[in-house]
């Protein structure tokens, strides 16, 4: 194995922002394997200083757009814990048709238009319009009515209008909620069932890989959780909100523009494979058949599979929305005003799951309900370690592979993880020396 | 021969190019029409000349500096696609901390350590031959664009308030309602999509041609909010173009 390898692939394509792979090896010997991330900054906590209550979801919605409402309501999470505004039980169960839309569109973005490409052996997913258009026709199906919940309920899919601290400025009609569950169920379930005997199909180019780790998501008693919950590390169990600090624990490497982070080992994941590992003893049937048809076993430690774990997420949003939209309509849907008035100032707490992992935004108000201070930490940063970790992992266990078929196989390992770089450098801005 | 068309993302949260992949009913139509050289989020290519480079973000950093130029020397027409990209948006808040200051939130000790760039429009680096406003751009504004650059024709261009899309949509005023909003003074063609949907407009599109700055100010003030609160409200999507 004394050989020598270097390998530099220049903005990885197909993932959100700009990153590059850096494999260095001499004489056998691994000295470099990691992703550089090189997004320039834009500094979301600076700009949200001074900023109303009003304002900061519109902000931070503003960080990524893939992610934006779960930013968002990360976000207003956060101010109605610092203000103390109690939202409805309606609003929690928008919010969580909203997640689920937003889920169903991120994942299935992710799985057809980023990863299959790769396990088909196509550069992107335009060649597959070609050759697999039903495929193509499916996703974007999919992918259509996923975002119709986001344009129906929130106003807009990207950059969501009506979600407002304590409330919405907009109530969906009876008659668009059942439009929505109609497609959900005549359209998307029978394409979510397809899909999972798509990714059956390709689940043999899967590379097996296996490195396990720490897994971190949120947990919630009452269901699988997405919307709320308290964090939970699969080493050593629950620990609240407002201790996030105390997991994250960020800390800067040269070679990325994103902070790295570390709780009880050196790295740790989080994401869609987290959330399965963690939580799927709360998944439904339906979700659960589609996990078991495509190979997905209960503490799964291989980071490919994160994509799998993904297209078992779609189904359980699938079937989850058609239980929250018949809920809603039960309980009579409300044409109610967002509770904006305040009952204290000070700092909150908010965390979500969204497609890629779980979210942290903590703000400080003063007393006028503008920002003193500001932090988010994004999924892709805490997950940048662990992808270098198994990078170190991996490029010793493939090293007999040809050069193209090593990079080849990095590439798919970060595309598994879906990173979000443009969300992971929020803040930080080294310089990056080529 | 069809416009070979590339896409490149600068400092932004690249919605607006997710804006397009959600374009699913006419995707497939879309690229009937164009050759697709270059779309990193989407796909490998890459290419070395463009009919139509649309670009996404703001200029912040050294390294964009060289690469839209890079770009504008390999592109026939260039567009600058969303707010980012038409006047530095969101991100241009950055500027009006002092830079130091913007630092040390983010770096504390070590903020000497890292260069940085105002947050800055395409057009203050190169040249630029079109504009689609809003963040996000709105998929319709892409589209037009789009089509009438594909067929040679000049794009639709927006002179008035987003106030006059509203009215046609019978909205009530917010401000009836108690809130204070930017339509009087934001670019409109966005069918007013936020006050229809009960929210305040936030001036996306960036200002009219001749936007009354001062009256926006006192319609504002006169419904309940501070000077200081109005300034604030006005500079989120203007913040390099509004001196106040
Ligand atoms: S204009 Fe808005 S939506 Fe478009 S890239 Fe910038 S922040 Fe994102
Ligand atoms: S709600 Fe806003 S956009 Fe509509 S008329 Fe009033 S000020 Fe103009």
């Amino acid at each position: 194995m004394s050989r020598d390898l270097n390998i530099k692939v220049h903005h990885l394509t197909r993932v959100e922002g700009h990153g590059n792979i850096v494999v260095n090896m001499k004489d056998g010997v691994l000295e470099k394997a990691h992703l550089s991330i090189v997004e320039p900054p834009r500094f979301f906590e600076a700009m949200l200083k001074g900023r109303s209550f009003h304002e900061a979801a519109i902000i931070t919605s503003r960080i990524c757009g893939i992610c934006s409402l779960g930013h968002q309501l990360t976000s207003l999470v956060t101010t109605e814990d610092a203000l103390g505004l109690e939202i409805s039980e309606q609003t929690r169960l928008l919010r969580k048709l909203l997640v689920h839309g937003a889920t169903m569109q991120s994942n299935i973005l992710h799985a057809y238009f980023l990863a299959a490409p790769d396990l088909l052996g196509a550069g992107s997913v335009f060649p597959l319009i070609a050759t697999h258009k039903d495929v193509v026709l499916r996703a974007l199906r999919m992918k259509r009515v996923a975002n119709d919940i986001g344009d129906i309920v929130s106003g807009r899919a990207v950059h969501p209008i009506t979600p407002v601290p304590g409330g919405f400025t907009r109530i969906p009609e009876k008659a668009e909620l059942l439009e929505i569950k109609r497609k959900l169920l005549e359209e998307t379930l029978p394409d979510g069932l397809e899909t999972v005997k798509t990714m059956q199909a390709l689940a043999g180019a899967i590379p097996q890989f296996e490195r396990e780790t720490e897994y971190i998501s949120l947990k919630n008693a009452d269901e699988y959780a997405l919307y709320e919950g308290a964090i939970f590390s699969s080493d050593s169990g629950s620990i609240p909100v407002k201790d996030y600090l105390d997991v994250t624990n960020e800390f800067v490497v040269d070679h990325s523009t994103s902070k790295h982070a570390r709780y009880n080992r050196n790295s740790y994941f989080v994401g869609a494979l987290a959330r399965w590992n963690n939580n799927h003893a709360q998944l439904g049937e339906e979700a659960l058949a589609a996990a078991e048809a495509m190979g997905l076993k209960p503490n799964c430690y291989n980071p490919y599979m994160n994509t799998i774990a993904q297209v078992v997420e779609v189904v359980h949003c699938v079937v989850d929305s058609v239980r929250i939209i018949d809920t809603l309509i039960a309980n009579g849907l409300k044409n109610e005003k967002p509770n904006q008035t305040p009952t204290r100032y000070g700092r909150g707490f908010g965390s979500n799951e969204v497609p890629r992992g779980i979210l942290f935004h903590d703000y400080t108000y003063d007393n006028k309900g503008n920002i003193i201070q500001a932090n988010c930490v994004i999924p892709t940063g805490q997950n940048l370690a662990n992808i270098d970790n198994d990078m170190l992992k991996l490029v010793p266990e493939i090293i007999n592979k040809s050069k193209e078929e090593i990079t080849l196989n990095l590439e798919m390992l970060v595309r598994a993880y879906d990173p979000c770089i443009s969300c992971s450098v929020h803040m930080l801005e080294v310089d990056f020396i080529e | 021969m069809k416009p070979k068309v590339a896409f490149f993302d600068f400092t932004s949260c690249e919605g607006c190019q997710l804006n397009k992949l959600n374009l699913e009913n006419d995707l497939l139509d879309i690229l009937k029409h164009i050759d697709l050289v270059e779309f990193r989020e989407a796909m490998d290519d890459k290419a070395d000349f463009y009919d139509i480079a649309f670009i996404e973000g703001s200029i912040s950093s050294p390294s964009c500096v060289e690469r839209i130029h890079d770009i504008r020397r390999r592109s026939k027409i260039l567009v600058a696609l969303g707010a980012c990209a038409v006047n530095g948006g969101v991100n241009a808040m950055k500027n009006l901390h002092p830079i130091d200051e913007v630092r040390e939130t983010v770096y504390k000790e070590d903020k000497y350590l890292f260069a940085t760039l105002p947050a800055m429009a395409v057009s203050a680096i190169v040249k630029v031959d079109y504009e689609v406003h809003g963040c996000p751009m709105t998929q319709q504004d892409f589209l037009k664009l789009l089509i009438a650059l594909v067929l040679g024709k000049e794009p639709p261009k927006y002179g008035s308030p987003v106030c006059v899309e509203c009215k046609l949509n019978e909205n009530e005023c917010l401000y009836n309602r108690g809130m204070v909003c930017l339509g009087p003074i934001t670019r409109g063609g966005c069918d007013a999509i936020c006050p229809s949907f009960g929210q305040f407009c936030t001036g996306c599109r960036g200002l009219l041609d001749d936007p009354n700055l001062d009256g926006m100010l006192e319609v504002m003030t006169s419904h309940g909010i501070s000077l200081d609160e109005a300034k604030k409200r006005m500079l989120l999507y203007n913040a390099n173009e509004v001196q106040l």
